[in-house]
């Protein structure tokens, strides 16, 4: 793990509130700004630069992020979520518990949704991985990303780029029948300010638009 | 996390070649990802399967075949084993979440090892982690810990769902490795903590799980997993069930029952089919035949609710079984 990496985890320098406090600065501003400017997430033009890794055994990762080719020489320790943050600067995808526990960190990989925290760079190799900046179409919110506006689907938002990823695969995979459903298929993404209902109603509204 | 080499083989072959005895197949990740953060698992070498021809669920005259890489979500929504074996794809369902049974496949889930907190912290000993450091949670927080099977050097819940249905149904493991392929009954994979909770099943080095086969059971369409957790969804069980009931009229002509939660591994209740054997199908009959699911039950300071609770569970679902038909 590299000095940045660390300091990036609760208790390592950064308070809790610290941490909500930055995450709520950034969370819905990062996941619109940054999608009304997709080339703005990416250093240079091309495929994404990074800095170099360091170790010994480092592998070839490519894959394609919201649409554009990413060449990188990883550690194999990288995970997907520190990939995203630390090299790719998409921040947009949030570090919550970094245990699987909270989803927070939710992306889709080839179309499913997945924990980007649990999820290594390296075993990635070769996939399309779309993250919450890759949802608008340019100026234009996703029709979830616009719900959960509408409906007060969040209070710090330090979870949200993770429910809004969860709740379009959540459609796609066609678990929106019912209030029930989504409550269940959503449940694998915590709130801590406790957004539930808002989050349930979006979900509704979005799904009609979506279909 | 420490440093390892990687290797993504696209052969069975060349995966085992790979492997040794420090090395650790990664499939889902969602417990190797997060156990080598905590670096209770620190394999020198991880070894990619993905790419290993491993996947396809099928039915023929044997049973239900899966493969070791097919996905949580891919196997509980299958059309087939939803119609034949639903207390698979209720077992599938309840576990973990969305996003992690995207990730997690059918090996991986079998092998997955232990929630206690002690387990996961470095910093208080733990036989399981460490062997001989002795046992945090015999009279720490043991709440959620095992009242069946456990020793004096290990009291930790075995957490799978999916392992509870299996083992109820008989299901076997085929295994390949350098000695060559064999198939192992569930039953007899999964070991007892005893004197040596860091062994827990039967898995040689290096060894990959290829896929499971679970035999033909033309009742088990009559199956369902309940379980019973501190919160609605996204958490282990405090007490499962597992049942398939063979009814004929009003009479249970043969019952499979399994639980989860309760055991140091998933825990087959043979007692309690007995109990429900020829017997009608009756209230009365579930709670005679519950009493016998605690037999031997050691609680700790914290779980003596599981004894109750355990019954309760098992009466709940004979009885949504019963109900249902
Ligand atoms: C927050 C959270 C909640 C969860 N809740 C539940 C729950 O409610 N119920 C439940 O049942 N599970 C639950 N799980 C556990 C989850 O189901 C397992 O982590 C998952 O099934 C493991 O599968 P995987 O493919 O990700 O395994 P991996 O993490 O890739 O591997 C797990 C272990 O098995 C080995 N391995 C994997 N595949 C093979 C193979 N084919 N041959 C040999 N060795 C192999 C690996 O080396 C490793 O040691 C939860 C997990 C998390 C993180
Ligand atoms: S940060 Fe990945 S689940 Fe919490
Ligand atoms: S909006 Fe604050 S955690 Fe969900």
């Amino acid at each position: 793990m590299t000095e940045r990496e660390r300091s990036e985890e609760p208790g390592d320098g950064l308070s809790r509130r610290g941490l909500l406090g930055r995450a709520s600065a950034m969370a819905v501003g990062a996941a619109v700004v940054s999608t009304s400017s997709p080339g703005a997430a990416f250093a240079s033009d091309t495929a994404a630069a990074v800095p170099p890794a360091v170790g010994e055994h480092l592998v070839d990762v490519r894959l394609s992020v919201n649409g554009r080719p990413v060449r990188l020489r990883a550690d194999p320790r990288w995970t997907l979520l520190d990939t995203l943050r630390e090299r790719l600067e998409l921040t947009g995808t949030k570090k919550g518990c970094d245990r699987g526990q909270c989803g927070a960190c939710t992306v889709h990989v080839d179309g499913r949704r997945v924990l980007s925290c649990l999820t290594l760079a390296a075993a990635a190799d070769g996939s399309q991985v779309r993250t919450i900046e890759g949802l608008a179409d340019g100026d234009e919110l996703h029709p979830m990303q616009q719900a959960f506006i509408d409906h007060d689907g969040f209070q710090c938002g330090a979870c949200t780029s993770g429910q809004i990823m969860s709740a379009v695969a959540l459609v796609d995979e066609g678990h929106a029948a019912s209030d029930d459903e989504i409550r269940e298929y959503m449940s694998g993404n915590i709130c801590r300010c406790s957004a539930y209902p808002f989050i349930v109603d979006a979900v509704k509204a979005a799904s009609k638009v979506m279909r | 996390m420490r440093a390892y080499d990687f290797a993504a083989p696209r052969s069975v072959r060349s995966a085992l070649d790979k492997a040794d005895a420090g090395s650790a197949y990664l499939a889902g990740g969602t417990t190797l990802v997060d156990l080598m953060k905590l670096e209770v698992m620190t394999p020198s070498r991880v070894v990619d399967i993905n790419r290993l021809p491993l996947r396809g669920v099928s039915l023929d005259r044997e049973g239900l075949h899966i493969g070791a890489l097919d996905r949580m979500s891919d196997v509980a929504e299958h059309r087939l084993v939803r119609t034949h074996y639903p207390v698979i794809s209720r077992a599938l369902e309840l576990g973990a979440s969305p996003q992690l049974r995207n990730m997690a496949s059918i090996g991986g889930n079998l092998l997955q090892r232990s929630r206690c907190g002690y387990f996961r912290d470095l910093s208080t000993p733990c036989n399981k982690r460490e062997p001989g450091s002795g046992c945090t949670a015999l009279e720490g927080q043991n709440r959620t810990h095992a009242i069946l099977g456990t020793s004096d050097a290990c009291v930790a819940t075995h957490p799978s769902d999916l392992a509870v249905a299996l083992i109820a149904l008989d299901a076997a493991v085929h295994l390949n490795g350098s000695g060559g392929p064999r198939t192992v009954p569930l039953a007899d994979f999964y070991l007892l903590p005893g004197q040596t909770p860091h062994l827990e099943n039967t898995l040689r080095p290096g060894e990959l799980i290829t896929g499971i086969t679970v035999p033909a059971l033309r009742w088990a369409v009559n199956s369902t997993y309940l379980k019973i957790r501190d919160r609605a969804s996204y958490e282990f069980g405090l007490t499962s069930a597992a049942v398939a009931l063979n009814v004929r009229g009003t009479t249970i002509v043969e019952a499979r029952v399994a639980v989860g939660g309760v055991g140091t591994r998933p825990w087959r209740l043979h007692a309690v089919e007995h109990a429900l054997a020829g017997r009608p199908l009756t209230a009365a009959t579930y709670e005679q035949a519950a009493e016998h699911a605690t037999d031997g039950a050691r609680p700790l300071r914290h779980n003596a609710f599981k004894i109750p609770l355990l019954r309760r569970t098992l009466v709940r679902a004979l009885t949504e079984l019963g109900d249902a038909r």
